[in-house]
């Protein structure tokens, strides 16, 4: 008996302990680099150069593989993450800015943000299939989970593009307000949440019916109005909460997925951009652009618990177990 | 009864369904928005510094930009917007241009022009909606506000309060003022003074620059003499055409920074605004027209891109159902400026954030952190609605 509780305490032990040896990965937009950190110990271990202005990152299924927007050198680029090598590099038109991975681990659509398209390109043979027109300055990307849709945001245009996976072609357009940034699917598809950083707002989408659902607003108390600009959104895989990254207000809302309502703000660094959990969804970590850092915020208490200090404008996040 | 009423209820669904069907579907339902952009720069005279000369179409660049990006998005809105240019050499030829776009129907128009012509205009154009990107003439926001006028142009109150926020934050509070002979520079000169009121300077002693003779060559040997005066910790320079404002940094009495027209500058925008995606709209500029995008393209830009924003909104193109919106704070703007922008309901001026540069960095962005104001922080720059003595109506 007292045997059986031993083993259990160190399984317990090496699981959590498998919990926390997550890497997260963030790219320093300009430092042309991406940081390595260590989330046992919460310490940059490793700064890896990059091509120019690194922004969106993305892993592959396996997590083996690290897809990087370097919108400077107009490519994405692909680092090995077991050498910390780059493979190769895409094709993937000018200035990408954020990507997003269709379930089926080969196509990548990218926003190429200064010439108002989306690119398609498949990361097997690296070809591009296809290039669609979206509005001006295309920048979120999201692909559903079913695969069916990839939308993109269009930055002046004001506008969330749906594009049928099937065909690559635009079939709808939803008016947002000013300056969406961002898309996020929940996890079984049926909602897209997107940001709009000037109109300061939130909407959420039926994706059955591409209406709008919801618009969310955000209030913080001793902050202007016109500094709260959502960014970045993560959805928990639970379904409980929603976080949005408020920018230049230097908080993260956490909203409650289900009834919509705004629970907290929390404090974060300044100028935060964009979010990534930890394997477990015990951990957010946020970029913070213009103090330089990540914020470690625990999920369970809704506290911020670390922050981390990284290369020069952190942009982009993602985690491997 | 109640049957043919309800019959004549489904023919009427019927119908506006096929109204919406033919609006959605086909072109010919498409909202042709027209705009004009007006010019007239007058010739700013012999310049002493006359080295690196100004683009000669500044504002027209921005405007077309502008209409193209709101064509992007027109296109999924059924909206198509056409840009019709005249640049005169005198005010009179550019009235009579004026006058014949109005009579082709055209009812809103970007000006870039003196505040005289810019008066005329609105007297002319009188059921138009009319975006000032030429004139930083502070009366037009203060005294003599134009009922059909609104201003994306920073005016030079704003300009001037925006320098003083930071000088204050330095702590440069002792101030050298020297002014040029012209009309604007002493417009300049008198935006400075009601800044360093404002915000607590104080001007050690105030010139006048009336030489004539070729700076490039001697002003080593002039400048350093002619700003002997009372110890200052700034050089505040009023001098709009840059005649010899370039030649007073490193050449002062005192081993002090010059600001104002020339050294430290503050401006509606800069080459070195990149943040808040402010870098896509310079390379989407840079490719357009081959050069930098400077305060002008940028207050014509904004201007077409306001308008597109409300006809967006409003689904259609009337002057004064564009000019009530603008004017209601229910048209927040994207100006790749970190915030949202709006026009002011009393003046119609545009609120913006106002960068401070030189020539090749950003030294700082107005308003300064802790110059609070109970609705926004952007209107402790410029003229505010208590300041104001002609006040305009929304409708």
């Amino acid at each position: 008996m007292r045997f059986a509780l031993l083993a259990a305490s160190i399984s317990l032990a090496l699981a959590s302990t498998s919990g926390l040896a997550a890497t997260a990965y963030v790219s320093n937009e300009k430092d042309d680099s991406i940081s390595v950190i260590d989330l046992t110990t919460m310490e940059v271990t490793a700064t890896l150069d990059v091509g120019q202005r690194p922004r969106g990152l993305l892993l592959s299924s396996d997590n083996k593989l690290l897809y990087i927007c370097a919108s400077d050198s107009d490519r994405v680029q692909v680092m090995d993450l077991a050498t910390r090598k780059i493979i190769k590099e895409l094709p993937s038109g000018a200035d990408p800015e954020q990507f997003a991975l269709h379930p089926n681990d080969r196509w990548l659509y990218i926003s190429n943000e200064d010439d108002a398209l989306v690119t398609v390109v498949d990361t097997q043979t690296d070809q591009v299939l296809g290039q669609i027109d979206v509005g001006v300055e295309p920048e979120g990307m999201a692909v559903s989970p079913d695969g069916k849709w990839a939308v993109n945001t269009s930055e002046t245009t004001n506008m969330l593009h749906w594009i049928d996976t099937s065909s690559h072609t635009l079939v709808d357009n939803t008016l947002v307000d000013q300056r969406p940034r961002h898309v996020e699917f929940d996890g079984d598809g049926k909602r897209l949440w997107a940001s709009a950083e000037i109109g300061g707002t939130v909407t959420v989408i039926d994706v059955a019916s591409r209406q709008i659902e919801k618009v969310l607003t955000f209030q913080i108390k001793g902050v202007h109005p016109d500094k709260v600009q959502p960014v970045g959104v993560k959805l928990s895989a639970d379904g409980k909460y929603a976080f949005v990254a408020l920018g230049p207000a230097n908080h993260v809302a956490v909203v409650d997925a289900k009834s919509y309502e705004v629970l907290d703000y929390l404090l974060v660094g300044r100028r935060v951009w964009h979010l990534a959990f930890t394997p477990d969804q015990k951990r957010l970590l946020t970029t913070n652009g213009v103090s330089g850092d990540v914020s470690v915020i625990d999920v369970d208490n809704l506290k911020v618990s670390k922050s981390i200090k990284v290369g020069r404008y952190p942009w982009g996040v993602v985690v491997t177990p | 009864m109640r049957q043919i009423s309800r019959h004549l209820l489904f023919c009427a669904a019927v119908t506006l369904g096929y109204a919406a069907i033919s609006q959605a579907g086909s072109p010919a339902a498409e909202l042709q928005v027209r705009i004009a952009y007006l010019a007239y720069t007058p010739a700013t005279g012999p310049l002493l510094s006359n080295v690196i000369g100004e683009p000669a179409d500044a504002g027209l660049r921005g405007a077309e930009l502008a209409i193209a990006d709101s064509n992007s998005t027109g296109r999924f809105l059924q909206q198509a917007y056409s840009l019709e240019v005249a640049e005169h050499a005198d005010s009179q030829s550019l009235l009579e241009a004026a006058s014949a776009l109005h009579g082709q129907g055209v009812r809103l128009f970007v000006i870039n022009a003196p505040a005289a012509t810019l008066r005329k205009l609105s007297q002319a154009l009188a059921d138009s909606l009319l975006i000032n990107a030429g004139s930083r003439d502070d009366s037009l926001r203060q005294s003599e506000c134009l009922p059909n006028v609104l201003h994306t142009l920073p005016s030079r109150a704003m300009l001037a309060d925006a320098l003083a926020q930071f000088l204050a934050v330095r702590r440069w509070t002792h101030w050298l003022l020297i002014s040029g002979p012209t009309e604007d520079d002493q417009a300049y000169a008198a935006a400075l003074r009601r800044a360093a009121k404002r915000f607590g300077h104080s001007l050690v002693a105030e010139k006048a620059w009336s030489f004539d003779n070729d700076q490039r060559r001697s002003a080593q040997a002039e400048m350093p003499l002619f700003t002997q005066t009372t110890e200052y910790d700034v050089v505040l320079v009023a001098d709009e055409r840059g005649d010899f404002g370039e030649y007073l940094p490193y050449q002062t009495w005192y081993p002090r920074p010059v600001a104002g027209t020339q050294g430290l500058t503050p401006t509606g925008w800069h080459k070195t605004v990149e943040t808040y995606g402010a870098a896509q709209l310079q390379k989407r500029f840079e490719a357009h027209a081959k050069r930098w995008m400077n305060d002008r393209d940028y207050a014509a830009w904004i201007a077409v891109r306001s308008i597109a924003s409300a006809v967006s909104k409003l689904g259609q193109a009337d002057a004064r159902a564009i000019r009530t919106l603008a004017l209601s704070d229910q048209l927040p703007l994207d100006g790749f400026k970190g915030r949202k922008l709006s026009f002011r309901s009393w003046n119609g001026q545009l609120r913006q954030p106002i960068p401070l540069v030189h020539p090749r960095a950003l030294v700082s962005n107005s308003p300064q952190e802790g110059f609070l104001h109970p609705t926004s922080e952007l209107d402790s720059l410029g003229y505010d609605a208590p300041e104001v003595s002609c006040k305009l109506t929304a409708n």
